[in-house]
């Protein structure tokens, strides 16, 4: 919103060079905005390559609306957005709906028995344990398994799937162009009428999604490294959730949330492919503009307070060691973000950046090295994260020194000519290398629109890059990344995996 | 997992539901109540553009595909010959060359002067090795394609594989040799492969330590000087460009080029594993990983449509039987899938996989041996099986639905002596495969008694000891150090 002029006239002279049909005239001819009445922002982009076209439902909600107890609710709702509607999904939902009231009345009483301040009895646990397992199979019985994803791929969907970040969720697939309409229809039934039928076992699937993750030492550094990173931020807590509350959280939980946050002035729905705005929005405006109105949620209260001292995390592992650490800086929408995106560049991009020359090429310390802009998300102030894995034989406190001798130089020295120029390229080139996947570009425009207010936010941001200055990289590193905004999380080796003996030793 | 256009096939099958739903339809103008009342209008036809094929007299094939959307172009040579073909006392020289062929740089340019010239363009050129193949591609702007083909011909015709790089490829292996016992589902991948094919296999076999040490610069001079020749090479240019010009830049780079031997067909044995239970002890995890696997088959076999059909209602995607009975039924699992891996040349894995929590290890062995009998007494019902051919069909589309997609298929036929219209094909098969088919198959290479288990997990957690299904052999994963077999010459 901010510079419009003056990025569309930098947009004329980026796209000149390219083919008629990427410049920004075209673009703009290409693509129809319209906020539906209930709040709903549809965006359509025509690009008909092939009869195909691909969708992305961006809810601006993620694991940042949750707190202690509800850890990991977000990432749950959207699982049972997969398992189907009053009319999707059951046999018969009149009795359904009793056999889940049921459900969660037996839960609800077994839960406060097992999790009760007072010494449980265990009997009477064990009896309202069956009794919720009972009411469980009772239930099950009007269930028609995954028959949502089953229409969706009979239909002939591709890459049905969706996703939870610290700050969004989202649903996506692929269908043939000529499904628009069954797509419309399931995609506002999904979210009109959803049932949370099978929750609990649903629970146990996404608790087995977190065991993934925290069979791996990479995860356990990770979810340790960003936890020591926020002391009162959501973003310091797993998208996933800690194992307590996936073991707790019930199905009036997940209710709740979504009721509040999946409103339509919440949601942006973007369709790119074989499909005309002309037609395709009166059919998302007859479907998806039947979701109710209701306010868009008020905006998150807190904030990361200034961190005032260095946070150090060890991990012992019996494996090789891993280097993390991050400083706080501010947040996407902050004046100064291209400039981390033009460090970014610089420090990991390719074999040419510093850190790879370094850590990688020169000192053989380490067999990949980055930094990145954007940790764990982007909407929120955030960290810039710089990393290495380390060759064997080497320690994270050799990783450290050497990466902190790459920031001190970006901090005392200019970059080059040829290092601003070759960012600069590379930010325009990349950009235009995305524009050529439906799903892809759905996800790129959905994403700039809510993040922005304005899918032009997309191409603003790459001219923003181009206005980057080598003071501005200096003056950034100078002002964050310093020690007490710092946290560390490095993984030590405990027994390197090399002697027979070291595979017993697991922690 | 994804194909077609919306073909017959779904029309039929809801032809008369779209009948039947007409007066409902009527009496709400805006919107369908129910999704059976939408009926999709037929796709309307769209006929992929065929890539153009050269061959050369040298031998040396090439495809042009336009594609003027975005202003890039986009080139992959394809070489014949790959880590299946290299010694087994050197496993991990191709990666190594192709990692090198590139950092190594040319004659004329270090690796590193290569690298500031095209990341300043933010061009791409880089090199890789696979089982069967390496591959040198190209991606930059039109406008840049003079300097960077020009790149391209000069590493695959002058490579120098420059000493000092030759460290920094074997940090990035032994670096992987070092980790390669931090994920539970890596290690079950690849010693599953291992006793399907054979711990020596080409296909199974990893570096270590030792290998790894033992590849020197004279030996990725000798694989280059080896394969690379243009009867080995496919070329496959996509991008914006006009043809006849791109030929005519193409004729001028390599009609000169002179012949060389053919590289060695694929001769590796198959023999599918010792059935039994196979156990990896890793402690730090919570959750067990399971495969049970066999040898699966090739894509030649005139069983492929029915093991496609099969594998999509078995094990593919959000509704298979897998999915529903041990994901959404019994929250056993959040990976979980299976199927008759199918390759071009080669046998694949037949593979059912999951993960789950500790105390439900044995419980979702006998989750996967349900599953098994249960094909036996109630193979694919009818409605399983529309639903599975309905699937593959409607989404056939996706196989072909960007020009690069087609460029690529094209390629991989040409590369393993596919037909040409191998995709075609694939619809009729899949459109002719019964239930019986579906049967048999599930018959003929299913069978429980043959399958390695191997679990991945820390034992003591487990609910039952895998010994209950019989003598359990431990595999150990163990490192090989480094030691004895330092830098050769």
């Amino acid at each position: 919103m901010r510079n419009v002029r003056v990025s569309v006239v930098y947009l004329c002279a980026l796209v000149s060079t390219l083919a008629s049909a990427q410049d920004l005239a075209s673009f703009e001819k290409r693509i129809t905005l319209k906020v539906l009445n209930n709040g709903l922002t549809v965006l359509v982009c025509e690009r008909p390559e092939a009869p195909v076209f691909s969708f992305f439902t961006h809810v601006d909600v993620g694991s940042d609306r949750e707190y202690p107890g509800i850890t990991g609710l977000a990432h749950m709702f959207e699982h049972m957005a997969f398992k189907g509607t009053d009319k999707i999904g059951t046999n018969n939902y009149g009795d359904e709906k009793g056999a889940l009231e049921r459900v969660e009345q037996a839960y609800q009483a077994y839960d406060r028995e097992r999790r009760g301040e007072a010494k449980q009895d265990d009997k009477k646990v064990a009896e309202l344990e069956k009794a919720w397992k009972d009411a469980i199979a009772e239930a099950q019985k009007y269930v028609v398994t995954d028959q949502f994803g089953e229409i969706v791929e009979r239909r002939g969907g591709a890459g049905l799937n969706a996703f939870t970040s610290h700050e969004e969720t989202g649903y996506f697939y692929s269908f043939p162009s000529n499904q628009v309409e069954l797509w419309a229809y399931l995609e506002s039934e999904r979210f009109l009428h959803p049932v949370l039928r099978e929750f609990y076992k649903e629970r146990d699937v996404v608790h087995e999604e977190r065991r993934l993750s925290e069979s791996q030492p990479f995860g356990r550094l990770l979810e340790q490294f960003t936890a020591a990173a926020y002391t009162a931020h959501p973003y310091g807590q797993p998208v996933v959730g800690w194992s307590s509350d996936l073991e707790s959280f019930s199905a009036v939980d997940a209710q709740n949330f979504y009721r509040k946050y999946y409103v339509p002035a919440n949601m942006v729905v973007t369709l790119v492919g074989d499909v005309k705005a002309s037609e395709v929005l009166p059919i998302v405006e007859r479907y998806l503009g039947r979701l109710h109105a209701e306010p868009k949620p008020e905006p998150l209260r807190t904030v990361e307070p200034p961190q005032n001292s260095e946070r150090i995390v060890i991990l012992h592992e019996t494996t090789q060691p891993i280097f993390i650490e991050g400083y706080h800086k501010p947040g996407a929408l902050d004046k100064d973000d291209a400039i981390y995106d033009a460090l970014q560049d610089l420090m990991s991009n390719g074999r040419t950046s510093r850190l790879h020359r370094s850590l990688v090429r020169d000192k053989k310390i380490a067999a990949v090295s980055g930094g990145f802009n954007g940790f764990p998300g982007g909407k929120y102030p955030n960290l810039f994260v710089f990393f290495a894995i380390s060759t064997p034989g080497h320690t994270p406190e050799e990783i450290r020194d050497a990466i902190h001798s790459e920031i001190e130089r970006v901090k005392t020295q200019d970059i080059t000519d040829e290092e601003l120029q070759m960012v600069k390229t590379r930010a325009r080139a990349d950009l235009i290398r995305q524009l050529g996947d439906n799903q892809g570009l759905a996800f790129q425009l959905g994403s700039a629109q809510s993040l922005y207010g304005d899918w032009r936010g997309l191409f603003r941001h790459v001219s923003d890059i181009e206005k980057v200055s080598k003071a501005d990289i200096r003056r950034v590193a100078n002002s964050n990344f310093v020690e007490s905004n710092r946290t560390i999380a490095m993984m030590e080796s405990t027994k390197l995996a090399q002697a027979p003996a070291a595979a017993k030793e697991g922690k | 997992m994804n194909p077609p256009r919306i073909g017959i096939v779904v029309y039929l099958a809801h032809l008369w539901l779209a009948f039947g739903s007409t007066a409902v339809r009527a009496q709400r103008a805006d919107v369908a109540t129910d999704w059976k009342e939408i009926q999709a209008p037929a796709l309307h036809s769209f006929h992929p553009q065929p890539p153009k094929r050269i061959q050369l007299s040298n031998g040396m094939v090439i495809f042009l595909q336009e594609d003027h959307e975005l202003p890039f172009i986009r080139g992959t040579a394809r070489i014949r010959g790959g880590s299946r073909d290299e010694p087994a006392e050197k496993a991990g020289l191709v990666q190594i060359y192709g990692e090198v062929w590139r950092t190594g740089g040319t004659r004329g340019k270090t690796g590193d002067q290569l690298d500031d010239y095209l990341e300043a363009h933010a061009a791409k050129v880089e090199t890789s090795g696979a089982h069967d193949s390496t591959s040198i591609t190209w991606d930059c702007l039109k406008e840049n394609l003079d300097d960077v083909f020009k790149v391209f011909l000069e590493l695959l015709h002058e490579p120098e594989f420059r000493e000092d790089k030759l460290p920094l490829a074997k940090n990035q292996l032994n670096t992987a040799i070092s980790r390669r016992n931090d994920e539970p589902f890596q290690i079950a991948f690849r010693e599953a492969s291992k006793l399907v094919y054979g711990a020596d296999s080409p296909y199974a076999r990893v570096s270590e330590y030792a290998t790894v040490a033992a590849v020197t610069r004279q030996d990725l001079v000798s694989w280059h000087k080896q394969y690379v020749h243009p009867n080995n090479v496919i070329l496959g240019v996509v991008g914006d460009f006009d043809a006849a010009k791109m030929e005519a830049r193409l004729r001028e780079a390599f009609d000169f080029w002179r012949k060389g031997p053919a590289a060695p067909k694929n001769q590796v044995p198959f023999k599918g594993p010792k059935p039994g239970i196979y156990f990896v002890a890793k402690d730090d995890v919570t959750a067990s990983t399971v495969q049970m696997i066999d040898l699966g088959t090739t894509r030649d076999n005139p069983d492929y449509y029915a093991i496609e059909v099969f594998n999509q209602f078995f094990g593919g995607g959000f509704s298979s039987r897998l999915f529903s009975n041990i994901r959404s039924k019994k929250g056993l699992a959040y990976a979980v899938g299976g199927g008759v891996g199918t390759e071009f040349d080669h046998p694949g894995i037949l593979r059912l996989f999951l993960g789950t929590k500790s105390k439900t290890t044995a419980a979702a062995i006998d989750a996967f041996n349900e599953e098994l009998n249960t094909l036996k007494t109630d193979p694919a019902t009818t409605q399983e099986l529309t639903k599975a051919k309905e699937a593959i069909l409607n989404s056939f589309v996706f196989r072909f639905d960007s020009k690069e997609k087609v460029l690529n298929e094209r390629l991989s036929y040409e590369f393993y002596g596919y037909p040409t219209d191998f995709l075609e094909r694939y619809r009729a098969g899949i459109e002719k495969v019964t239930q019986q088919d579906v049967s048999r198959v599930a018959q003929k290479y299913i069978h429980k008694d043959r399958l390695a288990v191997l679990v991945v997990g820390k034992a003591a957690d487990f609910d039952k000891p895998l010994s209950t299904y019989g003598p359990v052999t431990t595999i150990d994963v163990t490192i090989p150090p480094a030691t004895g077999a330092t830098s050769k010459p």
